[in-house]
Order: structure tokens, then sequence, then C-alpha cells
């Protein structure tokens, strides 16, 4: 049978549920790109969101990551059309969007409640968005059929949502959005009420579904695992601001502001108040070689791997907890007075008391007012 | 020792359905013997449907069977004010669930206001009012009367059952492409449903089963309600209870047939699953 597909539309690889590994090579990016431009939103006496301005390439998939309360949902809320920015330009493509209803929008959305229609079977919350455009019946058919494929819901078509699992849920809520096909999914915290082992098989199945579909993504989480993992372009909120953005890796590598670095990585960055002088970066009563030209007082941030264990080592942690992981022992102490984080071999297990001397291996300097990064 | 723990307590349940039973077997026993008056065990010596018989096919001095009539004239004013209730009520609700507008407390206030009299306080103006309208000893009218109470209640009734139903569905619906009353009218609507057939229920029952006003602003036999033409067996002359009883049961038999054909509405937790939960 033959579907009528738009011009330019794929056909969805319907054997592709073996795994990502068995997915067809990347689709090429669909969809389009989105800007946003000095987007603001307050309630009430509250501003929310304080001036946002992001671009997302077509195809790109964005997460937008930060602490809870710091505007991760109201910013989506605005992409989708449930909220109205006060001031500021949305794009999606080249269209302006920021006053378009919903339904004009051309994107789907995943609940982080999942918000299945309870009176609807996993059939007609998957087709649901599909009836409401007049789609033709063998249509809404053919990618209903398609979608459970990709998500393995075939046998749960005549089901309700109360009996579904979480993980069933979570499927379908993921089959609505991708039924539409949408020029942009957007995805809020769709993980967070599944367990943690689910989790992991869910994250490696959107990126799968991302690839598979090359559609534009933009996915909200507070974790920041999910967002290392998922993300080709990632984005620190903080306090309605972007903090910063940029390919996971360079954000992870070179946290442009002390939050940042906090943010990323877990455990969490240790810091240490330092100072810049001639001879050194000065750490308590250990000088180490400085990174950098800048002089003064400075914030010293390591991530749990960026020391070593070495006898010759300028730093001394006193370890006071340890946490055995299996593959990596994290040994919990002080350095100077400072509570620190180092990630040891696994072999490696000191016990409560111990003294370990350690060696940087990376370092990152922050200004200790503003917290911004130091570069060289 | 559990065997007789489990005696112990269908005995006990037997004992309250016996309890909760009795009054109803002896309108039954009354009904079924109307030329005795029942003892003690409410069980008819000789059985009877005579009285069931007269009062359904009592006919007036035309020959025209009355009590169909009232039947009649019992289900219009009692479907009509549920109706009314559910048409005006589910509007009213929504909003007041889901928007902000000028006057909305006050308008929460009065309603609950109105819930706070008994009807009858009112029958002297409502009189005065159906009077104006020439409304009086008119079914039109009583409907009226019945919707002033109907109304206000199926609102807080089903204003409580939006309130529960989360705001995600409405927002995942209109991200579906739905425009704010196609949400509304298909997702709201429709999970909303074991609410408004209770709700629905509940006008009908209390129309149903009113009296006081009834009785108050109808005076053609005709168009009287059940109740009142039950009340007018055992009325001044004498007290027919066998005919009383008879009637009750007749009177009974839609609602009782109306919370069956509802039950399969009134599956709770419809909602359930949709969200998180
Ligand atoms: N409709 C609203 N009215 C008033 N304040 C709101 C509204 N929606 C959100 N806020 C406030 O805006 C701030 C940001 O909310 P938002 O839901 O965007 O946070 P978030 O980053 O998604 O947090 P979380 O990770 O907990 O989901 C919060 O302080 C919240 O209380
Ligand atoms: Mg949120």
């Amino acid at each position: 049978m033959t579907i009528p597909r738009a011009p330019g539309e794929r056909a969805l690889d319907l054997g592709a549920r073996s795994g990502i590994l068995a997915a067809p090579v990347t689709a090429k990016p669909t969809g389009n790109g989105l800007t946003l431009a000095g987007v603001r939103k307050r309630f009430g006496e509250t501003t929310v969101l304080k001036g946002i301005d992001l671009r997302a390439e077509p195809g790109e998939l964005v997460v937008l990551v930060g602490p809870s309360g710091c505007g991760k949902s109201t910013l989506l809320r605005c992409l989708a059309g449930l909220e109205t920015p006060d001031e500021g330009g949305i794009h999606i493509g080249d269209r302006d969007v920021t006053r378009l209803p919903p339904k004009e929008r051309d994107i789907a959305m995943v609940f982080q409640s999942y918000a299945l229609y309870p009176h609807l079977t996993v059939r007609h919350n998957l087709s649901f968005g599909l009836e409401l455009r007049k789609a033709p019946a063998d249509l809404i058919r053919q990618r209903v059929d398609e979608v459970a494929g990709m998500l393995g819901l075939e046998k749960l078509l005549d089901r309700y949502p109360r009996e579904l699992s979480g993980g069933q849920r979570q499927r379908v809520a993921m089959g609505r959005a991708i039924a539409r096909r949408p020029t942009l999914f957007l995805f809020d915290e769709p993980l967070s009420n599944l367990d943690a082992a689910l989790r992991t098989e869910v994250r490696v199945e959107i990126k799968r579904l991302h690839h598979q579909l090359g559609t534009t993504m933009v996915y909200v989480t507070h974790d920041q695992e999910e967002a290392m993992t998922l993300a080709d372009r990632l984005v620190i909120l903080n306090g309605g601001l972007v903090e910063q953005q940029g390919p996971a890796i360079d954000v992870y590598r070179e946290p442009a502001t002390r939050f940042v670095g906090a943010f990323l990585g877990s455990p969490a960055m240790s810091f240490l108040p330092a100072e810049a002088t001639e001879t050194g970066l000065v750490v308590g009563d250990a000088t180490l070689e400085s990174p950098t030209h800048h002089r003064g007082p400075c914030t010293l941030g390591m991530r749990t791997h960026d020391v070593v264990v070495d006898a010759e080592g300028p730093l001394e942690l006193e370890v006071r907890v340890v946490e055995t992981l299996g593959h990596a022992t994290h040994a919990h102490g002080l350095v100077e007075g400072q509570p620190f984080v180092a990630r040891l071999q696994g072999h490696e297990r000191p016990a409560p008391g111990d003294r370990i001397r350690l060696r940087p291996v990376y370092m990152h300097l922050f200004d200790a007012e503003s917290g911004a990064r130091i570069v060289r | 020792m559990k065997r007789l723990a489990a005696i112990g307590v269908h005995a006990a349940i037997l004992l309250a359905v016996a309890f909760a039973l009795y009054p109803v077997l002896w309108v039954v026993s009354l009904a079924l013997s109307p030329h005795e008056s029942p003892g003690a065990i409410p069980w008819p010596t000789e059985p009877s449907l005579d009285a069931m018989r007269e009062v359904v096919l009592r006919t007036d001095d035309e020959g025209r069977y009355l009590f169909l009539m009232q039947t009649g004239a019992s289900l219009l004013v009692a479907f009509s004010t549920a109706l009314v209730a559910i048409l005006i009520a589910t509007p009213a609700a929504y909003a007041l669930s889901r928007f902000r507008f000028v006057g909305k407390d006050a308008s929460q206030q009065a309603l609950l206001a109105t819930q706070m009299f008994p009807g009858v306080a009112a029958a002297i103006p409502l009189y005065l009012i159906l009077d104006a309208l020439g409304l009086i000893d008119h079914l039109g009218g009583l409907t009226l009367v019945y919707a002033t109470t109907a109304v206000p209640f199926a609102i807080f009734q089903l204003k409580g059952a939006f309130d529960t139903i989360p705001r995600d569905l409405e927002e995942a619906a209109m991200v579906d492409g739905a425009t704010p009353f196609e949400a509304f009218r298909k997702v709201v609507l429709p999970a909303a449903r074991p609410a408004l057939a209770v709700t629905a229920l509940f006008a009908f029952m209390t129309a149903w089963n009113e009296f006081i006003l009834a009785a108050t602003f109808l005076s053609r036999e005709e168009i009287f309600t059940l109740p009142v033409v039950l009340q007018r067996y055992v009325g001044e002359h004498r007290a027919q209870w066998g005919h009383f009883a008879a009637g009750a049961i007749v009177v009974s038999v839609p609602v009782m047939a109306l919370f069956y054909w509802l039950q399969r509405h009134l599956v709770g937790g419809l909602t359930a699953g949709g969200v998180k939960g």
C-alpha cells in the first residue's frame, strides 16, 4: 500500500526497534531551525524569563537544563504557544510564531505528566491530532501502525491509559507526538516519572528516534546526565537567563561560569578558594603550577576526575566518606579545609581518616567575585 | 476458626440488609395486600395486584388514564430539570474552574448563598414571579423553579469535577491541533462524563421526588407530579395505604432504572492513568 506523503517526507523505518545499533544511518535533518530573541516572561511580580536568546539548527537536539524553578517549562510553554512572551520573538524556521496559537505552530509536545487522554484508547490517543486535522482514515491507520511499530505499542493499541504501566504511558505520549510528524518536538522532563533503569533505556530510545526522524527537538530536563548524553546543543538556564550554550562536550569541558561547572558532573565539581600569584596558584598551604596569567583571588574548580593519586602531589585529601562504585571509588573529604571529592580507581579503597596526596590534571579557574571563567 | 469468623460476618451483613430492607418490604407487602392491614411480618397472606392495577389504570371523568398522564408530567419535569441544569451548569462550571474573570469570586459566593436556603423559603416570591409570567399551573414553570436550585448545585458539582481534570490534558489537545473549544468538547467533557452523569441523575431525582413546591404551583390534576399524586391517596378523607404503597413502588421504578442505566458512567477514576498518577 502506498501512503500519500508530503513532498520531502521520508518513510519511517519500521524494523528499527531492535536497538540503536540497528537504527538506520542518521536521517537528513528535517523540520525547521528555531530562533528565540530576547524572550521575556513575567507572572505578576516575578520575571521568570529575563531575556532568552537561543538558536537551534534544523535537526538539532537542544537540551535545556537548569535547576528547579529556573524557567525551563515556561520557556518550553512559550515555544508551544501555551504562554505568550511579554517581550521578544520566537521564529520556527522563518515563521514568526510569537503570537500564534498552539494549533498553528506544527509542533508536538511530550508532557512530564504524559497527559494522555483518559477516555481514549491508545490507538485514539495516537490518532487524535491527525483526526483533528481531518487526515484521511487510511493515512491515520498507516501512521498509527507505523508509530506503534517504532515504539513497540502494537499489543497495547486497544487499551486505555489507566491500563498501562508508567513506561508504556511514556511511550504512548511519545508516539502521540511522533504520529503527527511535526516540524518541532518539545519534551518537558519526559523521563522524570520513570525508574532509573527504564530512564536509561528510554533515553537511548529518544536518541534513536531523533536519529531516525531527524526532526528538531527541544528537550527539558534537570538531570545533567540526561542532558549531557542527549544534547547536540546544551543550553544551561539559571534564574531565567542562559548561562551558557554550545555543544555538550564544550560546555562540560569549558564551563563559562562557576554555576555551570557546579551543575554539570556528578558528584559535583569541588571548589577551592585560590590566589593567582607570580609563583603559582596558592591554595591554602599548597602552591600549584598556575595555568593562567591572571593575578589575584579566584576560585579553583576541579571535578572528581580532574585529580589523580600521586604520592608527590601538592594537595592533600583528608578522607571522610568513601563510596565504592565498583569501577571507581569516590573519596569525599577535605582539601585545605574545603569539601572535596576525588575519583580513585576501583581497587583503591582508602579508609575514613586516611590522608591521600593528589595531583591536579585539569583546572577550572573562575573569577572569585563574578564566577566567570578565567581564560588563560 | 476462619470459617466461624466468615459466618459471623455474613450473619452481621444479613442482619444489616434485613434492617435496611424491612420498610421496603413492608411497602411491597402493603401494595400486594390491599384488603388487609399488614402485620409485623411483611408478607401478604392473599397477594393481589388489585391496588397496583387501580392506581396505574385510574381514569378521570372523561376516561383518560390519569396516572399515565401524571407519570408523563413527572418525567417531563424531571428530565427538563436535569437537562437545563446540565446545559447551564457545564459552561458555567468550566469557566469558574479554568478562567479568571471580573466578578468570579462574587458570582461564586452568590451561588453558594443560594444553596443555604431551603427551596420552600422562596415559595412566595417564586409564586409571584410565576404568576407574572403566567406560568402557574404549568410544567414549564415548575421546571424553572426546580432549575433555580438544580443549576447552582450542578455548578458546584461540576466545578469540583473540572478542577480534578488536569490542565495538561487541554494543553496537550491544543498542541495536538485543537481550538480551546475543541479541547473542551473532545477532552474535558468526555473525561468529566461520570460527574456529568451523577449531576444529571441528582437533578433528575430531586425534581422527581419534590413535593412541596409541586403541590404549591400545580392545581390541575392531570399535570400533578407523582409525589403529589401519592400524597392524595393518604389525604384528608381516608388513607388508602395499599394504593399509596402501590404508587410508591411505581414511582421508584424509573429512578432505579436510571441508576442501573447510569452505572456504566459511574465507574470512578475515568481520568486515572491520563497523567502520571
Ligand atoms: N502560571 C504561573 N503563574 C505564576 N508563576 C509561575 C507560573 N508558571 C511558573 N511560574 C513560576 O515561574 C518559575 C519558573 O517555573 P518553571 O515551571 O518554568 O520552572 P522549571 O525550570 O520548569 O522548574 P522544574 O524543574 O521544577 O520543572 C517558578 O518560580 C514558578 O513558580
Ligand atoms: Mg518544569
